[in-house]
């Protein structure tokens, strides 16, 4: 059941200081489903399905915020963008440079190119890992972590490519002695500017942040975040934000896709998502967001029971054994991912009859 | 964040940048076990295997009539209780018809000074000077008498020279095969994990396959197999990859083991995601992550190819004479004969057991030094 999301709604609503163009991605039912093998012959006797029906675009110059419980398959979902999963099914078009001779961009399926292919669209598609301290290589210098993509693409000439490392670690608040050092000599905070830097190499498009964030202190966070901001405006760079902290997402992103259980289950602007939820699972997440208000008492939705085992998922709508307001329908029919209002798409039966409590 | 002010000690910045080795050397330096064993092993391996045509008296297969003389004492006093410089007897022959034994006596006639840096047989230092000076002899003419610190072998060669000679081909069998096996299991093992599945299966099967053999049939087999008409090197070398062969099974395993944990790790997956070949991954960030584990087990199993390949000569599987290697050596030794009438022929187990000692020590001192989890400094 992939939806169809007409491209005619998603042309350029331009918000705020018209920095944000035409689309950039655009992903259609993508499904990863993970095979559970058993026993001797390695038998397949079921399937995780780690990211289940997702469809999300990105427009160029903004923020999609992905976000949704621990084991949603937001990252699975990123992952599998830039093909670092093979996805079981779906689509992801992306408008690229890379592979057209002449420099002009166009959009192609991403799942339909050959390794070679892909490997070239990969210096328009960077990524910023979660754990900082993971994703740097521990042998590696500073200099060669950062000079590692230009080097895999051929791009890395002597000098050159020396100077520019330098000018990538000033422009994310480190210095140029830093450069000989290795990743062990450097806090959380300071690793993760020097994955930052490496992202930026090659001039991406396109970045994938697997909750580039959720590992550092708070007030490295907020450091972060104002950081990819003002690296966004200056490089005009599309993000996909993954996280599951609601604040960290709303501070940086244009627009929010909610996941359930490897669906989307909402995906709008974060003003209009944070006011105006439509899905009942959204209302949940928001009611949960802390205020900085010691008076205010909280009302807060506590939902019953687990979240749904993406390996046995329950019938119908995913999430209406936890849902308050599921009626049969909801049991019975998998809700399809609409557009209810323009630019505003859920996934619920009873979005439009339903008025749901946002954050103001 | 911004650009913090300059250091006030800009000169001892550059020392705190430390790479990994440069730590693993702090760390290793302060077990003084471990250093001693490389230290005993770089000169084991200096004298032994690099100049052991200077350190030995004599060349290799220097003949003499004194069959199976003893070790020959060095002298401080003559027979008036006088101090001298140092210097050794002449041997005369003396046979025990009744007990049918041939011996040695002293002739204490006949003294020949002790001297260092005599002229002797010809050799090549390293195989590239022509040089006829040997760190100690005596003065004589070697038809005459001679000096056998550590005795005489049915040949009337000088045991001390054989020794010295013979671990060169024992030294070195270790490192070449310990070298061939690295190679073969890091790559396998590299290569198994970072796939996985079909690849995996078989490597792993391969390995437990070699591994369900029993070993010294499948020596006995392997080296029945090296034709006879080859020339000695060419056996010693077969011998090596034969050891080789036989052994990478089990580092494959670990390497495989520890890629399967490495390959997981963001950065894998993040030059993956920047368009990194498979081999830039597996060359250049697994395998950099196992080699500290590598290297440690390397260092512990050296000794086991060593002791391989002296119990294979010595079963007379292994190397062949004209060979010299503690292997050959040792299987001269091992008769009821030789341990009766000429026991020092048993000389050649020291050197055996000090080299084996070293490399576990060795081997010990890197373990602790590269295990981050060792609590140690």
């Amino acid at each position: 059941m992939s939806s169809t999301t007409a491209q005619g709604t998603k042309a350029t609503t331009s918000t705020k200081d018209g920095r944000i163009g035409d689309i950039l991605l655009d992903v259609k039912g993508l499904k990863k489903y993970f095979p559970i093998q058993r026993g001797f012959l390695r038998r397949t006797v079921g399937y995780v399905k780690a990211v289940d029906d997702v469809s999300l675009y990105v427009r160029s110059g903004e923020t999609l915020g992905l976000v949704g419980e621990s084991g949603c398959g937001k990252t699975t979902a990123s992952r599998c963008i830039i093909r670092l999963y093979e996805p079981t099914a779906g689509q992801v078009f992306f408008k690229t440079r890379a592979l057209s001779p002449d420099g002009t961009p166009k959009m192609v399926n991403l799942l339909e190119l050959s390794r070679e292919e892909m490997n070239r669209v990969r210096q328009e598609i960077a990524m910023i890992f979660q754990d900082p301290i993971n994703s740097l290589n521990p042998r590696m210098t500073v200099a060669d972590i950062i000079a590692e993509p230009m080097v895999i693409h051929g791009k890395y000439v002597k000098g050159e490519s020396e100077e520019r490392i330098v000018e990538l670690l000033r422009r994310v608040g480190l210095r140029p002695d830093h450069l000989r050092r290795y990743p062990h000599e450097f806090s959380g905070g300071q690793r993760q500017r020097i994955g930052i830097a490496r992202a930026l190499a090659l001039n991406p498009s396109l970045v994938l942040c697997d909750e580039p964030v959720s590992a550092l202190d708070v007030s490295i966070q907020a450091q972060t975040l104002n950081l990819l901001q003002d690296l966004q405006e200056e490089f005009k760079l599309s993000y996909i934000f993954v996280a599951h902290d609601l604040s960290v997402v709303q501070h940086i992103s244009d627009r929010i896709a909610v996941m359930y259980v490897g669906k989307v289950v909402e995906m709008a602007s974060s003003e209009e998502l944070y006011t105006n939820p439509m899905h009942p699972y959204t209302e949940a997440l928001l009611s949960a967001v802390p205020k900085p208000d010691p008076l205010y008492k909280s009302d807060r939705i506590i939902m019953q029971g687990d979240v749904a085992d993406p390996s046995n998922p329950p019938s119908g709508c995913y999430f209406h054994p936890r849902c308050q307001y599921a009626v049969d329908l909801c049991k019975q029919k998998a809700p399809e991912f609409r557009e209810v209002k323009p630019d505003h798409w859920v996934a619920c039966h009873r979005a439009e009859e339903l008025k749901l409590r946002g954050v103001y | 964040m911004a650009v913090a002010a300059a250091p006030a000690v800009p000169a001892k910045r550059k020392e705190l940048s430390q790479s990994y080795w440069s730590l693993v050397w702090y760390r290793f330096k302060k077990n003084k076990l471990g250093v001693l064993g490389g230290i005993v092993l770089i000169v084991l391996y200096i004298s032994f295997a690099l100049i052991p045509e200077f350190l030995a008296p004599y060349a290799l297969e220097n003949r003499s009539q004194f069959v199976e003389a003893p070790p020959t004492a060095i002298q401080l006093f003559d027979e008036q209780g006088r101090f001298q410089a140092p210097f050794v007897y002449g041997l005369e022959r003396r046979v025990d018809v009744a007990k049918r034994l041939r011996t040695w006596v002293p002739d204490t006639d006949r003294k020949y000074p002790v001297r260092l840096f005599v002229q002797g047989d010809e050799y090549q230092l390293l195989g590239l000077i022509p040089m006829n000076i040997h760190l100690f002899g005596i003065d004589a003419d070697p038809r005459e008498a001679r000096i056998f610190l550590l005795g005489a072998d049915a040949l009337g060669r000088d045991y001390l020279t054989r020794i010295l000679y013979g671990g060169r081909l024992s030294l070195l069998i270790g490192l070449i095969g310990q070298f061939l096996t690295i190679v073969l299991g890091m790559t396998l093992g590299v290569i198994s994990g970072y796939y996985g599945g079909p690849v995996d299966m078989f490597v792993q099967r391969f390995t437990e396959f070699l591994a369900a053999f029993p070993n010294i049939p499948l020596f006995m087999a392997l080296s029945a197999a090296i034709p006879n008409y080859w020339s000695p090197i060419a056996v010693y070398f077969m011998l090596t990859i034969i050891l080789a062969f036989l052994g990478w099974g089990g580092l494959a395993r670990q390497v495989r083991g520890l890629v399967l944990s490495l390959r997981e790790r963001e950065y894998a997956l993040a030059a993956k995601s920047f368009g990194a070949s498979d081999l830039r991954i597996m060359f250049r960030h697994l395998l950099p992550g196992t080699t500290s584990h590598v290297i440690v087990i390397a260092t512990l199993s050296i000794p086991g190819m060593i002791l391989a390949e002296t119990a294979l000569s010595w079963l007379g599987l292994g190397l062949r004479p004209p060979l010299t290697s503690w292997g050959t050596l040792l299987q001269d030794a091992a008769t009821i004969r030789a341990i009766r009438f000429t026991p020092w022929l048993l000389w050649v187990v020291p050197p055996i057991l000090i080299t084996i000692f070293a490399y576990n020590m060795l081997g010990d001192g890197l373990r602790d030094a590269m295990d981050p989890y060792s609590g140690r400094g």
